[in-house]
């Protein structure tokens, strides 16, 4: 007695991981449980949510692993229920389901007839022999080539149509598991890092989000040049681009790749994508100063400094703009007078070399050059199982479309001697979409009449 | 003739479509529902044409970009995925009563889109600069329109339940059976192509930025409305999950899809940020 509770329990617990109740009640409570990642920020410092929330609620919320809800052991474990579930459910149906694709019943008794779709009797005057072979061959033409079965004076029909289509269904839960390694193989030996790389400058190393040692590449990457541009007349943003190097061994195996947002660069399994920008230091400038009535010289010099002038004041360049109201590249400048007086600022276009002269100051003007020294801020990633998230993606499309749309559908007739003449039965059934079934079963069953209809001799 | 005019002239056949199909539910006349079916597949026209006329307008302004880069852009398409799938519907069932449920849809979406979004065609920022766009775009939009019309057959559906549809007003309707199959024909067509659109977007982002996954609202709302039709879909296979549950499923999900839409980007702060 004792053993047989045993297996009733072991059975309810089995029932339970394989019932559809669990597959819905995973499905509406990772539902509902993500929509609090959605309204609660994710993953920001304690104290901004001390600042929304107070010191007692953040509490509650570390506890419960909200800040990082998508990787709290609650969350997770609802996926891996999921994932239970899912497996269990396989486990439970797919053996049933090739047992009854692989052996179909092939020699059925009345009843079965009675149970199936579309079913009908005919009585036809052809010998059964000939009846056989009208209808394998009308089966042949319009719905699948057939298997004949002769058993107790019966001759036996069997056809159908797209048996696999019942897996669909579990290659689309497979799918399901493959993304799922697939994120743990991304999790366990991949890795996301940044890095920043100044102009003219290369690295070997990459930093992990969160660590301070950084990680060694294996290869070096050197960034020739960063640049923005603007659509025109306009701030909006066209381009991020930085032009990458790749060295290997210390032979340079990719030259002057650019790469931005949306077209990054890969190299051994690890690949960067463009993700921010920043200044790196002061910027130079080299212009061409010209005195009233004389000849101009170039002056180089950093932005910010003071530069002296030959009448004992000074300039100083303030500010750049790569797209200054239209006109192109520009700087904003000052001169001090010689007794220290600040003037006023004024702008110079790289463009209109010509035009500061007009403002009618002691000293012209003319932008030559600007050079900005700027980092390029990439994201860096290697990521193995990103292939096989991919697969998993591509049998979840294709599976979910074959489980809607492809029915597996078989036709069972069987012939049975009387007087001279047969009786024909006859049904089918699919798994699916039966409507359609019935209407095609229908035209069918019209075909088979006129054919056992037909004069003996006569197809 | 631009495409903001023509636009402005699907928005008015939508809306005579409309009047036209709750008219036929008062007047049951056949003629209405027919003209109210023609004047729906003619303002499709129009606003296939308008969608064609603005990815020329958006040519010769030297912009490469297909027309669905922002909120007025997705919000014109999404009602072209509406009319779009329930025409389809539409041939397979001829149950014209559904139009009254389902262009409201259409014409709330392309009056909010003329009176009160920006219509200006803009060239793209450097994220969006992909062919990625366009198939996560097309996909996402056909996906939510079979959600549309899932929704409009569950209102209609709870609408009749335990109705007697001998007589009177919900004889018109098409018999709860179909609405059933409606709702259920529809979320089958609406799920592989919101799956799509989840993917070409995590596809996407992982060619863009390297991760095809980061939990940022927009993407978590689109996994919540295919965690609620998944469930819808394997709620039909236990009986007591048909009819008046699945209808209100339905509801709840194309609420949700609406949530991930718009509420996203009004309500929440993300990736997705073309809506602000």
């Amino acid at each position: 007695m004792a053993n047989q509770k045993e297996t009733t329990f072991a059975k309810k617990v089995a029932d339970f991981f394989c019932s559809l109740k669990l597959t819905i009640f995973c499905l509406i409570s990772l539902a509902v449980t993500s929509i609090i990642g959605t309204v609660i920020q994710q993953n920001k410092p304690r104290g901004e949510y001390v600042q929304v929330y107070g010191e007692n609620l953040t509490n509650v919320f570390e506890k419960l692993q909200i800040i990082d809800m998508y990787h709290a052991w609650w969350f997770l474990g609802l996926l891996f229920l999921f994932c239970v579930n899912l497996i269990s459910c396989s486990i439970k149906r797919l053996p049933q389901i090739i047992t009854s694709v692989n052996n179909p019943p092939l020699t059925p008794d009345e009843s079965y007839f009675k149970s199936l779709t579309g079913a009908k009797t005919f009585d036809s005057k052809l010998p059964p022999d000939q009846a056989r072979e009208r209808l394998s061959n009308l089966l042949g033409e319009r719905f699948a080539k057939a298997k004949t079965t002769k058993a107790d004076g019966t001759i036996h029909l069997f056809a159908q149509k797209m048996p696999w289509a019942r897996f669909s269904v579990y290659v689309t839960h497979f799918s399901i598991l493959l993304i799922f390694v697939g994120a743990i193989i991304g999790n366990i030996w991949g890795f996301k890092a940044y890095v920043n790389i100044v102009e003219g400058t290369s690295v070997d190393q990459v930093w992990k989000q969160g660590e301070k040692n950084p990680l060694k590449l294996g290869f070096e990457v050197r960034c020739d040049d960063f640049s923005v541009t603007f659509y025109e007349g306009g701030q909006r943003p066209k381009e991020f681009a930085s032009v990458l190097d790749v060295i290997d061994n210390g032979q340079e195996v990719i030259s002057n790749r650019k790469i931005v947002v949306n077209d990054p660069l890969s190299y051994k399994g690890i690949t960067f994508y463009q993700s921010s920008y920043g200044s790196a230091g002061a910027a130079t400038f080299k212009m061409r100063v010209t005195p009233k009535g004389g000849s101009g010289r170039i002056v180089t010099g950093q932005e910010g400094d003071h530069i002296p002038l030959p009448n004992g004041g000074s300039f100083a360049v303030n500010g750049y703009a790569a797209e200054y109201q239209g006109f192109g590249p520009a700087v904003q400048m000052h001169v001090n007078t010689p007794d220290g007086k600040h003037g006023n600022p004024f702008v110079v276009f790289q463009r209109h070399p010509e035009f500061d002269a007009r403002r009618g100051g002691d000293y012209a003007f003319a932008l030559l050059e600007y050079n900005e020294l700027q980092y390029t801020g990439l994201q860096v990633k290697k990521d193995p199982g990103v292939w096989v998230v991919w697969t998993g993606c591509f049998l979840m499309i294709f599976g979910s479309m074959a489980a809607f749309m492809l029915a597996h559908r078989r036709i069972w007739i069987a012939i049975v001697a009387r007087g001279n003449g047969c009786t024909v039965r006859f049904g089918g059934t699919t798994h699916r979409n039966r409507a359609a079934f019935d209407l095609y079963l229908d035209e069918l069953t019209t075909e088979i009449e006129s054919t056992l209809n037909a004069p003996a001799g006569e197809k | 003739m631009t495409s903001v005019q023509l636009f402005n002239l699907t928005t008015i056949g939508y809306f005579v479509a409309m009047i036209l199909f709750i008219a036929y539910l008062v007047t049951r006349s056949r003629i209405i529902a027919l003209t109210a079916t023609i004047v729906a597949w003619v303002g499709f026209a129009t606003n296939t044409a308008a969608i064609t006329l603005r990815w020329f307008e958006g040519r010769a302004m030297g912009y490469s970009q297909a027309p669905l880069s922002n909120l007025y852009e997705s919000i014109v398409f999404f009602a072209w995925s509406i009319l779009f799938i329930y025409l389809l519907m539409d041939l397979k069932y001829r149950q014209r009563a559904v139009g009254a449920f389902v262009m409201p849809f259409a014409f709330l979406g392309m009056t909010w889109a003329q009176l009160g979004l920006n219509d200006a065609i803009e060239p793209l920022v450097p994220a969006l600069q992909s062919n990625w766009l366009t198939y996560h775009v097309i996909t996402c939009f056909l996906g939510y329109a079979a959600f549309a019309v899932a929704c409009g057959a569950s209102i209609m559906y709870l609408l009749i339940v335990n109705k007697n549809q001998e007589s009177g007003f919900f004889s018109i309707f098409p018999s709860s059976k179909v609405l059933d199959d409606i709702n259920y024909k529809s979320i089958m067509i609406g799920f592989p192509l919101l799956t799509l659109g989840i993917v070409t977007g995590a596809a996407w982002a992982n060619y863009a930025w390297g991760t095809y996954w980061s939990w940022d609202p927009k993407e978590t709302w689109s996994l919540i409305v295919w965690f609620i039709y998944a469930a819808f879909l394997h709620a039909r296979f236990t009986r007591g999950w048909a009819g008046k549950r699945a209808a209100w499923l339905s509801i709840f999900g194309f609420a949700a899809t609406i949530f991930c839409y718009l509420g996203v980007n009004l309500v929440l702060s993300g990736l997705h940020s073309y809506g602000s």
